[in-house]
C-alpha cells in the first residue's frame, strides 16, 4: 500500500511538490508591474510577447513558480492579468511551472485563477477587512483549488513584532482548518519582510521578528509554509546592488534556517552566503540580527561600508577572435570546447545557410562532433570534457528540431534517414545510473540516438519499449550483485520474444567472465560485455556496420567459450575444504586476555541533517576521477602529464559545485548508527541483543577455498566473542543523501549533462565520506574503542583504523539479504528514508549500510567461493529455502 | 439507497460502455430523433444522442439494461452534450436542463425495470455524465491569436451548474466529470459543483473525475502531464479519479500504474475498445479488452472499470466476469503528519 505525505502540491503543465528536502523554493518576482519598471512599460504598451520574454527569463533563472501581478492605477487589472495568463498558458516552456496570481484587489485574483488549469498560489488574501470578507475569499480560492498565501495583517493594521505575527498567523491557521477546510500544507502566511537600516531605531528588530516568528509559527505548524518579499528588507539601500544581494543573502540564510519555505526573489541574482566578502557579511549579520546596533551603530557601520562599494562588473577578458570565422568553424570550435554562449546564433545562422535543417546536422554538427570522437578516441579529450561538447550539441538540436519536424510534415514521405537507436536501461531492482548516464552521453556524441528508460526498470518495458522503438541495440547496466540474475532474465526473455537486438552488458557488477558464461548462453543473437563508455563507441559500432558485424560477433563468440571453458577448468585448479574442516580453521583470538569495549550507549543514534561541510572533509577523491573514467592516484592525478590539465578543471569545477550543494543546502545527510550486546552462538553465527529485547541471529559465511598453512578461514562471526567466554558487542550503520532528484531534473531540463553527472558522483562520494566521518565518530567517541586515534584522512581512505565496517552484500559478507536484519536493528527504513529494492538495492542511490566491528584482530577480507555444503548448512540456519539462498549468493557459488 | 463508497471498499464497480456505439446500432433516422415534439424543428437534430431521452426513451433505456445486464454496477446518463453550449449546435440551448432531467430518469427507470425484471438485488448506481464540452478554456482556437478564447470560465461554470441541476433533479447518484481534455474546464465543472451543493444547503453528491491522456507524450490535450493534471483536480475531493478514451487499455495501462500509485482515492479506468482502425472502427474483441483490465486488477492498480468507445454490453459481460473476483485497489495512507 502506498503512502502519500501531506506535502504542498503544485502545478503548471508539471507538478511542483514541495517536500522537506526541497529546501527553498524560487518565486521569480519580475512579472509584476509594481515591481518592475520594464514588465509595468511592457504591459502598458501592450507588447505581451515582450512580456512573455520576461516571464521566460524567470524560468530559465531558476524560478520554480512565477508570481504575477498587474496592480497599476493606470492599467484594467482585470482584463490585463486575463490577458496575460492566457498568453503565458500557450507557451509551454512557461506554463510548466505553477502561478502565483498577485493582487491586492481580489477581483483581479479571480480573473487570474478563471484562466489556469493548474494549482496556483494565491497571493494574497487577510483579516485586513475582517473575517467574513476572508473567509469568503477563502471558500472561492479552494474551490479554484488554489493554495493561499495569508497576509499577516488584520482589522488592527500589519504584523510588525513577532508576537502579533503569530497570533494572526495562529487565528487565520483555525479559521481556515477548521471553518473553511483548508488542509494545512496549502496555507502560506507571509508574515511580512520590512525594510531596516532605515534609520530608524524602531525599525531594527523587524529582521529578527520575521525570523522568529517563523521559527515559532513552524514549531507550531509544522505543515504550513512561511514566505515573504525579500527585497523590501534592504529598500533603504535602493540602486546599491552588491550591498542588497549581499543583506538578502544572509537574511535568507537565517530565515531558511529558521523555516522559511519560499520566497519571492529576482530568480538569478541571488548571491551565495560563503561568497559574500566577510567584513560586509559581518555588518549585514549585525544589522539583520540587530546585533552591536544600540544607536544605530551596526546601521551606520554598513551605510558607511555601502558607500565604498562600487558596483564592480565582473568582467572577464575572454579570447573572442574564433568569433570571426566560417559559421562551420565557429560550430566545431563551440562543440570541441564546449562552449554554449553564441550555438543558438550559430546554429540559427547555419540553418539560414543550409538548404535543409538537417544538413546543418550532418554536415558542420557532426564534423564538429567527429573531431571530438577523435580525440577522445585519440585520449586527447577526456570524459567530462564530452560531456559539454554534448551538450553543445543537445542545445543546437533543440534549435533545429522544431524546423525539422516541420519538414517532415511537409514532405512525410522523406523519412529521416535515421541514426541507429541505442536504447539504454539499469535493470530492475537497481537504482545505480551514473555509468549508464556517461555511456548515453558517450554514444550521443558519436551520432547515436539514446533512449534512456533510467533505473528499475522492468525486463518487459526494457523489451516493449525496444521494439516499440525499433531499437538496434539494447543496452543494461547493474551495480549490485542481484542485478546479474536480472540481466540473465532479460536475455532469456529476449530469446523468447524472438529479438534480433545485440545485447551489451555493463556496470560494476558485471565482468566479462559472467557475461561469458552466465547471459551470451541464453541469447543467440549476440551478448557482449563493455568494460566502459570509450569502449562502449567501438562496440557499437562493430555491431551497427553490416560488413563488421558477423566478425565482430564470432570473435566474441571464440573468446567468450574460450572463457567459458577456462570458468570450467579453473575450477580444479583451487582446491577447497569441506565446509566442517573450514568451521574449525578459525581466526584464533586470545579471548582470554581481551575485554570488549562497552559502547557509551546500547540502542541507535540518528543523525538528522548533518553537516555537509563536516562530511565534506572524509572524501575519497580517487573513485570520483574513475567515475569519470580518469584514474590514477589523488591527488597525483592532478598534476599527471596526460590528463593533469583535465583533471583539475574536472575537479575546480566539483568543488565549486560541492560547495553549492553545501551553501544551499541541495542535499540532506541522514544517517542512524546502533550498538548492542552480542555473542557468537555457533561457528558463523552471532545473537545480537535489540535494544528493544528481541533476539536476532546474523548468519556469516566463511572461506572455503584451502589456505596455507597458518592462514586461517576468515568469517566474520569470529570476531565477536564465544558465549562461553564472556560479552562483546555489535554495531551497524547506514547512512544516505538526499534531495538530489529535484537538481538531477533541473540538469536534466537544461541539457546539462555535466554537472548531472557530477552531481551524482558527489553525492556518491558524500555518502561514503559520511560513513567514514560517523565510523571514526564511533571509534573515538561514541563506541569509543580507540579513543588515542589520529589519523589523517589519507590513512582513513587505507583504512588504517582498528575495526571495521563491512556491508552486506560486499565481499566480507556477500549476502544481501541480512541487510533486513541491520534495517530492523537499525529501526526501519523510516529512519532514514532509505528505502530497499526488491533486489536489495538501497534507494536513493547514495547510500551505505555496514556492520561495526571493535576487535583488533578484526580485518576486511573477501569469503570467495564456497561449496554446496556450506550453502545447505546456511540456508538451514537462516530458514530460507536452499533454492533461493542459491539465487542470492549465484555470484559466489563455486558448483553450477 | 445503497451506499457507494461502501461497495468500492468490498469490491471493484465496473462501469458501462459506450452510449454512441450501441445507439448507432439501432440506425435512428431523423424522424427517429425529432418525434412528435421536434418535427418542425428549424434545423436537423440527428446526432443529437442526447435529445433521444426525451424523444426515444425506450431506445435509451432499452440500452442501459443492456449494460445492467451484462453485469455493470454504475450506468453513465446520456448527457455528454447536454450543456447550453454543446447543444448549441442545434439550437437547442433552451432544452439543457430538461435533456438532463429526462437522461437521468430513463437511468433510474432502467434500473427498476432491471431488478423487476431480474430479481437482482445487488445496489446498483446512475452516475450524471458531464462531458467536456466543445469549447475549451485553455487553448486558443485561432492560431494567430494565442490569448482568445472562444468561452470564458464564467459561461463554462453556467452551463455546468444548469446541468448539475438537472442531474440532481432527475435523481443520479454520483457526478461524473469525464473524457476532461482540458483541465481547466474540468475545475469550471467542479467549481460549479462545490458551488451548487453548498449553495442550495444540498448534501454533496460524490464526484468521480476522469481525465483523458489524448496521445503518446502522456499528457492531456491542454498540455499536462498526469501528475499535473492529478494535482490540478485534488481539490474536488473525489470520490475517484481515473482516465478515459483516447487510448486502448494497452496505451492506458502505464498511466494508469502510475495514478494509482499518486491518487489518495479510488481509481477508475474505462479505455477505448483499443485504437481505431482505418476505418474508424474499433475492432479489440471483449475478451482482449477484459484481458487487458484483469491484469490492472490483479496488479492492484484499479476500483472501477469499464469500457469507452467502442465497447458493447459483451465487452462489459467479459470485464464483469474477469474483476469480479479480484481484490480491489487499496487506498493509499494519507499521512497527517511530515514524520
Amino acid at each position: 500500500m502506498s503512502i502519500i505525505k501531506p506535502y504542498l502540491r503544485l502545478s503548471g503543465l508539471e507538478p511542483l511538490v514541495v517536500r522537506p528536502e526541497t529546501n527553498f523554493v524560487n518565486v521569480g518576482e519580475r512579472t509584476n508591474v509594481t515591481g518592475s519598471k520594464k514588465f509595468a512599460r511592457l504591459i502598458k504598451e501592450g507588447n505581451y510577447e515582450e512580456a512573455l520574454s520576461v516571464a521566460r527569463q524567470q524560468v530559465e533563472n531558476g524560478a520554480q513558480v512565477l508570481d504575477i501581478n498587474m496592480d497599476d492605477a493606470l492599467l484594467d487589472g482585470v482584463q490585463a492579468m486575463t490577458t496575460f495568463v492566457n498568453l503565458v498558458q500557450s507557451e509551454p516552456d512557461i506554463a510548466k511551472i505553477p502561478l502565483m496570481i498577485d493582487s491586492s484587489k481580489f477581483s483581479i485574483i479571480e480573473a487570474g485563477l478563471k484562466c489556469s488549469q493548474g494549482r496556483c498560489i494565491v497571493n494574497s488574501i487577510s483579516m485586513k477587512e475582517g473575517e467574513e470578507k476572508f473567509i469568503e475569499q477563502a471558500y472561492v480560492c479552494k474551490d479554484f483549488g488554489a493554495a493561499v498565501i495569508v497576509m499577516a495583517f488584520d482589522e488592527k493594521g500589519q504584523a510588525d513584532t513577532m508576537q502579533r505575527k503569530v497570533e494572526i498567523s495562529e487565528r487565520a491557521y483555525k479559521i481556515l482548518t477548521e471553518q473553511v477546510g483548508f488542509k494545512p500544507e496549502d496555507i502560506i502566511f507571509d508574515i511580512n519582510i520590512f525594510a531596516i537600516a532605515t534609520g530608524l531605531e524602531e525599525h531594527n528588530n523587524y529582521g529578527v521578528d520575521f525570523i522568529e516568528a517563523t521559527r515559532i509559527i513552524k514549531q507550531k505548524f509544522p505543515l504550513v509554509k512561511i514566505s515573504g518579499g525579500v527585497s523590501n528588507l534592504s529598500f533603504s539601500f535602493r540602486g546599491n546592488e552588491p550591498v542588497r544581494e549581499a543583506m538578502h543573502a544572509v537574511f535568507l540564510y537565517y530565515a531558511i534556517n529558521a523555516g522559511m519555505d519560499m520566497g519571492i526573489v529576482n530568480a538569478g541574482a541571488l548571491q551565495v552566503y560563503d561568497e559574500i566578502e566577510p567584513a560586509l557579511r559581518d555588518l549585514c549579520e549585525d544589522v539583520i540580527l540587530n546585533r552591536n546596533n544600540d544607536n544605530n551603530e551596526a546601521t551606520d557601520k554598513l551605510i558607511a561600508f555601502a558607500e565604498t562599494v562600487k558596483s564592480k562588473g565582473k568582467e572577464e577578458k575572454k579570447d573572442e577572435a574564433w568569433r570571426s570565422a566560417s559559421v562551420e568553424e565557429r560550430l566545431k570550435h563551440a562543440l570541441v570546447l564546449g562552449i554554449t554562449d553564441y550555438i543558438e546564433a550559430d546554429t540559427e545562422e547555419a540553418r539560414q545557410k543550409y538548404p535543409k535543417p538537417l544538413e546543418v546536422i550532418e554536415g558542420p554538427l557532426m564534423d564538429g562532433m567527429n573531431v571530438v570522437g577523435d580525440l577522445f578516441g585519440a585520449g586527447k579529450m577526456f570524459l567530462p570534457q564530452v560531456v559539454k561538447s554534448a551538450r553543445v550539441m543537445k542545445k543546437s538540436v533543440a534549435v533545429l528540431t522544431p524546423y525539422i519536424e516541420e519538414e517532415k510534415k511537409k514532405n512525410p514521405k522523406t523519412q529521416q534517414g535515421g541514426a541507429a537507436k541505442i536504447l539504454l536501461a539499469t535493470v530492475k531492482g537497481d537504482v545505480h545510473d551514473i555509468g549508464k548516464n556517461i555511456v548515453g552521453v558517450v554514444l550521443g556524441c558519436n551520432g547515436y540516438d539514446i533512449v534512456d528508460l533510467g533505473v528499475m526498470v522492468p525486463t518487459d518495458k526494457i523489451l516493449e519499449t525496444a521494439q516499440k522503438e525499433n531499437a538496434d541495440i539494447i543496452g543494461l547496466s547493474g551495480l549490485i550483485t542481484p542485478s546479474l540474475d536480472e540481466m540473465v532474465h532479460v536475455a532469456k526473455e529476449m530469446k523468447r520474444r524472438g529479438m534480433k537486438q545485440p545485447l551489451l552488458i555493463g556496470g560494476a557488477t558485471t565482468s566479462r567472465t559472467h557475461t561469458a558464461v552466465k547471459i551470451a548462453p541464453e541469447y543467440q543473437e549476440g551478448v557482449v560485455y563493455v568494460l566502459d563508455a570509450s569502449r562502449s563507441v567501438t562496440v557499437a559500432g562493430s555491431l551497427l556496420n553490416k560488413d563488421q558485424k558477423g566478425d565482430f560477433l564470432n570473435s566474441i563468440s571464440k573468446e567468450y567459450t574460450k572463457l567459458r571453458d577456462d570458468f570450467a577448468n579453473k575450477k580444479v585448479t583451487k582446491t577447497y575444504l569441506p565446509f566442517a574442516e573450514a568451521q574449525k580453521n578459525v581466526t584464533k583470538i586470545d579471548w582470554d586476555n581481551y575485554t570488549p569495549v562497552k559502547p557509551t550507549f546500547t540502542g541507535t543514534k540518528v543523525f538528522d541533517n548533518f553537516d555537509l561541510a563536516e562530511i565534506a572533509q572524509y572524501i575519497d577523491w580517487a573513485p570520483f576521477f574513475i567515475a569519470w573514467e580518469l584514474g590514477g592516484r589523488f591527488p597525483d592525478i592532478l598534476t599527471d602529464d596526460v590528463i593533469g590539465k583535465e583533471a583539475t578543471k574536472l575537479y575546480n569545477d566539483a568543488k565549486a559545485l560541492l560547495q553549492k550543494v553545501i551553501n544551499e543546502k541541495w542535499l540532506t545527510a541522514k544517517g542512524v548508527i546502533g550498538f548492542w550486546p552480542a555473542t557468537k552462538t555457533a561457528p558463523d553465527s552471532v545473537l545480537v541483543t535489540s535494544h528493544t529485547n528481541e533476539a536476532v541471529k546474523l548468519e556469516f559465511l566463511r572461506q572455503q577455498i584451502k589456505k596455507a598453512a597458518d592462514q586461517p578461514n576468515f568469517s566474520l562471526a569470529d570476531y565477536i566473542k564465544p558465549a562461553d567466554k564472556g560479552s562483546d558487542f555489535m554495531g551497524a550503520f547506514s547512512v544516505t543523501i538526499q534531495g538530489i532528484e529535484p537538481h538531477i531534473k533541473k540538469f536534466e531540463a537544461e541539457q546539462d549533462d555535466y554537472n548531472k553527472i557530477t552531481l551524482q558522483a558527489l553525492a556518491d562520494r558524500l555518502v561514503e565520506a559520511f560513513a567514514e566521518c560517523l565510523h571514526e565518530k564511533v571509534r573515538k567517541d561514541y563506541w569509543g574503542y580507540d579513543k588515542s586515534e589520529t589519523l589523517s584522512n589519507e590513512e582513513l581512505i587505507k583504512e588504517k583504523y582498528v575495526g571495521i565496517r563491512p556491508a552486506p552484500g560486499y565481499p566480507a559478507c556477500p549476502d544481501h539479504t541480512e541487510k533486513y536484519k541491520l534495517f530492523n536493528l537499525l529501526g526501519g527504513e523510516s529512519v532514514t528514508g532509505i528505502h530497499l529494492t526488491e533486489s536489495l538495492a538501497m534507494y536513493p542511490a547514495a547510500s551505505v549500510c555496514g556492520w561495526y566491528f571493535a576487535n583488533p584482530d578484526s580485518k576486511y577480507f573477501g569469503v570467495g567461493k564456497i561449496e554446496k555444503d556450506q550453502v545447505v548448512d546456511y540456508a538451514a540456519r537462516k530458514g530460507m529455502d536452499l533454492e533461493v539462498v542459491e539465487r542470492w549468493l549465484s555470484p559466489i557459488l563455486e558448483y553450477a | 439507497m445503497a451506499d457507494i463508497r461502501k461497495e468500492l471498499e468490498n469490491r471493484i464497480l465496473v462501469i458501462d460502455g459506450a452510449m454512441g456505439t450501441m445507439i448507432q446500432r439501432h440506425k435512428l433516422t431523423e424522424e427517429d430523433y425529432r418525434g412528435d415534439r421536434f418535427k418542425d424543428w428549424h434545423s436537423d437534430v440527428k446526432g443529437n444522442n442526447d435529445l433521444l431521452s426525451i424523444t426515444r426513451p425506450d431506445v435509451i433505456i432499452g440500452i442501459h439494461k443492456e449494460y445492467l445486464k451484462a453485469g455493470a454496477d454504475i450506468i453513465e446518463t446520456n448527457t455528454f452534450s447536454s450543456t447550453v453550449i454543446a447543444q448549441a449546435d442545434y439550437d437547442m440551448q433552451a432544452l439543457a436542463y430538461e435533456l438532463n432531467v429526462a437522461s437521468a430518469q430513463c437511468a433510474r427507470k432502467a434500473i427498476e425495470e432491471y431488478k423487476a425484471e431480474t430479481g437482482d438485488t445487488a445496489p446498483k448506481f446512475v452516475a450524471g455524465a458531464i462531458g467536456p464540452l466543445n469549447k475549451t478554456l485553455s487553448l486558443s482556437p485561432d492560431v494567430n491569436n494565442p490569448g482568445y478564447r472562444a468561452v470564458t470560465f464564467d459561461e463554462v461554470a453556467e452551463a455546468y451548474t444548469e446541468q448539475i441541476r438537472g442531474l440532481v433533479d432527475g435523481g443520479v447518484d454520483v457526478i461524473l466529470i469525464e473524457t476532461i481534455f482540458d483541465t481547466l474546464n474540468a475545475k469550471g465543472a467542479i467549481f460549479a459543483a462545490k458551488k451548487f451543493f453548498r449553495e442550495n444547503k444540498l448534501p454533496e453528491l460524490p464526484i468521480m473525475i476522469s481525465g483523458t491522456i489524448t496521445d503518446a507524450s502522456g499528457r492531456t490535450l491542454s498540455g499536462q502531464t498526469l501528475e499535473a493534471f492529478y494535482i490540478s483536480v485534488a481539490h474536488a475531493n473525489p470520490l475517484s479519479v481515473g482516465l478515459n478514451c483516447a487510448l486502448g487499455a494497452s496505451e492506458m495501462r502505464p498511466h494508469i500504474e502510475e495514478l494509482s500509485q499518486i491518487a489518495s482515492c479510488y481509481v477508475s479506468a474505462y479505455p477505448n475498445a483499443g485504437l481505431p482502425n482505418a476505418m474508424g472502427e474499433y475492432d479489440e474483441q471483449p475478451h482482449e479488452t477484459a484481458h487487458f483490465l484483469e491484469d490492472w486488477a490483479k496488479e492492484g492498480f484499479v476500483n472501477i472499470v469499464g469500457g469507452c468507445c467502442g465497447t458493447t454490453p459483451d465487452h462489459i459481460k467479459h470485464i464483469a466476469d474477469n474483476v469480479r473476483k479480484m481484490k480491489p485497489r487499496e487506498l493509499p495512507v494519507v499521512e497527517a503528519a511530515l514524520i
